[in-house]
């Protein structure tokens, strides 16, 4: 393991939509920055594995201007601790990486909620989002039958991607009521572009059908999925597929927010109108301040970076759209609210915590995360809490407190003092790493 | 850059698309479960983007490497459990 | 879980602030004797030090007064093992205490010398057969002094467990609500009502000065860190055999090499001592300190995944003995606290002793060396009466 130290006027943590509007934003200002991002190729969820072939002209677009801008992203890097103000570390596979900065923008995104249910530990049964990721990097899924299901618009999108990729969509599972999504829906003349994705959402989804009032309340099978129960209302039927990709809406990642101790309201980010927490000098843009999809999270990565970098004239420019998108996003999170019979589910042999194997009967006993994590060690498996935190805070209204360093897993070696063997200031580092060869 | 790389899945040489993570590779290759749970469960992949660690296997000899975000190189080798 | 609700009926024999493992331990015995017992705790059972620390069972020989009390409960938790559930983890690893240098191999032959002289079964390894009983150690180490009986547990599940059976023979539990101050009666909590009793316990480790203010208690801030699964990494605890010189410094900020396994295969790294600090966070200077000590004993750890850290507060006394018993003028009133690093050993005999006392029977081992009254600073409960 080799030791860089990496310098720059902005470090910007994601290269997700938010991340890449933010670094661009910030660059465009004049400043130095960094792109940091764990997983493989830029692109965070929604734009996963689009790096060499960007399937929207979105996509293209922000890829373009931070390959262009020659910006630095420094892929398969995860945070791990802030050893000292203005410094994060960041663990790769051979590298540990000493990140200095003078601002610091947040933009880690969301991950899938998951709920428990009999069976949902049965392999191939996996997240919505989780197996359009699946799929992004590899995953053959040619004439597999599939159900979509779980909440939130995510699901459409989803199943028309598996669709467009050849799985056979068996129909899409939504567990909000009809009436909720027609009152969305109702409002979406405020946003034509929505209106319009929606609709050609439909028309790729022809032939799948879309059950509102409708949840899996069961997977069976031999070793692996071979049938999900839905319920529907009060009907009950069972469906024989392959894979079942199920997930409730998205949880926001502030387990590197609450670990530089910004404030949080009601388990998002608080930013005031230039995306700044309550941190000096820590901006946030994206998902962690509130889910709000990929407009939204654009936009506030433009203006957490213009005013990181500065340039206030250019933030507030963008307060309106933010601003009208951030209505849009409320109003999505009241229509995709979870229903209380999700609640009832598992059964007292219902596995919660899947690190550890502690099911529903071990933890309800307990009266708070802390008592649960110490009598069962519940939550503390690799996953941090990431996966059985949601699900605990759903069922028993637990709240998911401490967040400690590593707020990733992360080898010892990587947590030692160890002496920096290169330090480089990052607008050196352009050259480095706008190398790989694009065509957008 | 090659179209296909050569890994090693359990002792077994298989070619395999590049840019495809390890997880792609096993799936393709008809592996569904990658680890034994506590209680001796075999599990597969949840959540696909490396937070839910249930598609852990061991990746030239380092264990407890997350499949789903680690694309396959030539030459690497893969041992599920 | 039990709750609080009406107590105005007749007065407990006993009350005992705290349900960490040393108030769970006396709360099993005094019930056990017959004692009608309350157990008031403010959080949940074992949430602070017994909740943070390694939950090593070992003799030590820092005093006779500690060899004492250590062997004597030691002897206690083997007894009691068979009865302990699986989630309380019970396993005789047994300790090596390793020397790196010449002058450990004295201070390792020194302490052979004293266990032989008091029956205890110990094994002096030689390089050699060091590195057969633990493959990861590196190279070069002088050797090691393995204590053949000393065992782990998990500390929040056995205070549990100690707790269900006070409540098995009528112990009441009193959770959400801190007591607030000692009265006459019994013990004010903080809604305002009272536990009454004949008798109250404080048994709350680090929190113990809020009911008796003048209580010469310090708090000692201890670092841990846990890895994910690597079965047979390392087979007893391992602790270097210089770690008594940090738990006796009383002013420096230390770590020592102390690593346990773990039944789940995971490893177990500690350790850390600071006086300096109330605050709880982790600090990253610490724990790189901690963790690098720890890969100079075991260069394989460098490579193997650390999942949490976290820290705790040892109750520290002046002596770095235990306080077990009552405080002088205040005969209802006893303390059973500041076992520093030993809390989890201690706990059983901590109880046996107090029982002894409320019972008026000869004790076990002689209380003495723990009596609160030995303390030079008798302003106890100055400011609550």
């Amino acid at each position: 393991m080799r030791k860089e130290v990496l310098t720059s006027d902005i470090l910007v943590i994601g290269a997700g939509p938010a991340g890449l509007a933010a670094g661009y934003s910030a660059a465009r200002s004049g400043r130095s920055v960094l792109l940091v991002d764990e997983n493989p190729t830029p692109g965070g969820q929604i734009w996963r594995g689009e790096w060499r072939h960007p399937r929207s002209r979105r996509a293209a677009f922000w890829f373009k201007k931070i390959y262009e801008g020659r910006i630095p992203v420094l892929n398969g890097v995860r945070i791990i601790a802030e050893p000292e103000e203005g410094v994060l570390l960041g663990e790769g596979v051979d590298t540990l990486y000493e990140l200095r900065f003078d601002k610091l923008i947040l933009a880690t995104g969301a991950r899938e909620r998951f709920l428990p249910f009999p069976g949902w530990t049965l392999p191939n049964v996996v997240g919505a989002g989780g197996l359009q990721a699946m799929v992004k990097m590899g995953l053959p899924i040619r004439g597999k039958r599939v159900v979509v299901a779980g909440t939130g618009p995510l699901l459409l999108a989803v199943a028309a991607y598996l669709r467009a990729q050849g799985a056979c969509v068996l129909l899409v599972a939504e567990q909000t009521p009809l009436s909720r999504l027609l009152w969305l829906g109702w409002g979406l003349w405020r946003y034509p572009s929505k209106s319009v994705q929606a609709l050609l959402l439909r028309g790729q989804l022809l032939g799948v059908p879309y059950r509102t009032n409708c949840w899996p309340i069961a997977a069976e099978g031999e070793g692996k999925l071979e049938r999900v129960t839905l319920r529907c209302g009060s009907r009950t039927w069972v469906v024989r597929c392959d894979y079942l990709a199920c997930g409730f809406h998205l949880v926001p990642n502030v387990e590197l927010a609450r670990l530089l101790g910004c404030e949080l309201l009601h388990g998002f980010v608080r930013v005031n109108a230039l995306q700044e927490t309550s941190r000096p000098n820590v901006f946030c843009a994206g998902e962690p301040t509130g889910i709000g999809g990929v407009e939204l999270a654009l936009l506030e990565g433009q203006i957490a970076g213009y005013a990181a970098a500065g340039d206030l004239k250019r933030a507030r420019s963008l307060f309106a759209a933010r601003n009208r998108w951030r209505l849009f996003a409320e109003r999505l999170h009241r229509a995709f609210t979870l229903r209380p019979e999700l609640k009832d589910l598992p059964d007292a042999q219902t596995i919660i915590c899947r690190c550890e194997d502690i099911t529903l009967e071990r933890l309800e006993r307990f009266c708070s995360w802390r008592e649960a994590k110490l009598q069962t060690r519940c939550g503390m498996g690799p996953c941090q809490g990431r996966i059985c935190g949601p699900i605990v805070e759903f069922l028993f209204g637990w709240h998911v407190d401490s967040v400690r360093p590593p707020i990733f897993p992360a080898r010892v070696v990587s947590l030692i003092p160890m002496e920096g063997e290169d330090s480089t200031y990052v607008h050196e580092l352009g050259r480095r790493y706008a190398g790989d060869h694009h065509e957008f | 850059m090659a179209e296909r790389v050569t890994v090693t899945i359990n002792g077994v040489r298989v070619e395999v698309p590049a840019h495809v993570t390890v997880l792609a590779a096993l799936i393709m290759h008809g592996i569904v479960t990658f680890r034994k749970s506590v209680r001796g469960e075999m599990r597969g992949p949840l959540c696909g983007i490396g937070v839910c660690f249930e598609c852990r296997v061991t990746i030239n000899g380092q264990h407890h490497s997350r499949s789903c975000q680690v694309l396959c190189q030539e030459g690497m080798d893969v041992r599920t459990e | 879980m039990l709750g609080g609700s009406s107590v105005n009926r007749r007065a407990y024999d006993i009350v005992i602030v705290g349900a960490g493992i040393v108030g769970a331990a006396c709360a099993a015995e005094c019930a056990q004797e017959g004692m009608l017992v309350a157990v008031v705790e403010a959080a949940c059972v074992g949430g602070g030090a017994t909740g943070a620390g390694m939950g090593h069972i070992l003799v030590v020989d820092d005093s006779e007064a500690l060899f004492a009390l250590t062997y004597y409960s030691r002897s206690l938790w083997d007894q009691l093992a068979e009865e302990l559930p699986p989630e309380c983890e019970f396993q005789r690893y047994g300790t090596i205490w390793i020397a790196s240098e010449d002058e450990d191999m004295e201070l390792l032959k020194r302490k052979e010398q004293f266990y032989r002289a008091r029956g205890v079964a110990v094994q002096i390894l030689d390089e050699r057969a060091l590195a057969e009983a633990e493959p990861n150690l590196r190279k070069g180490l002088r050797g090691g002094l393995l204590v053949v009986a000393d065992s782990v547990v998990y500390p929040p599940c056995a205070a549990q467990f100690l707790l269900e059976r006070a409540q098995a023979r009528g112990a009441k539990i009193f959770f959400g609500q801190p007591a607030l101050q000692c009265e006459a009666q019994g013990v004010r909590l903080r809604d305002g009502s009272l536990i009454p009793a004949d008798v109250i316990v404080i048994a709350t480790g680090t929190w113990a000065s809020e009911l008796v203010p003048a209580l010469p208690i310090r708090k000692r801030k201890g670092h841990l860190a846990i890895t994910e699964r690597y079965p047979d990494f390392v087979r007893h605890q391992l602790v270097e055999v210089g770690y008594t010189k940090s738990t006796h410094a009383h002013e420096a900020d230390a770590v020592a090499f102390n690593v346990q396994p773990r039944p789940t295969g995971q490893v177990l790294i500690g350790s850390s001592r600071q006086y300096t600090t109330d605050d709880s966070h982790v600090d990253h200077k610490t724990l790189a300190r901690m963790l690098q000590r720890a890969c100079t004993y075991l260069p394989r750890l460098a490579e193997l995944m650390i999942i949490r850290t976290w820290t705790g507060f040892r109750a520290t006394t002046p002596d770095n003995l235990p306080l077990i018993g009552p405080i002088p003028g205040h005969e209802r009133l006893y303390l059973a606290t500041g076992h520093e690093g030993l809390g989890i050993t201690t706990s059983l005999g901590t109880a046996k002793l107090l029982t002894a006392h409320l019972l008026k029977r000869s004790p076990p081992i002689s209380l003495e060396p723990y009596l609160p009254a030995r303390m030079e600073n008798p302003v106890w409960l100055s400011a609550s009466r």
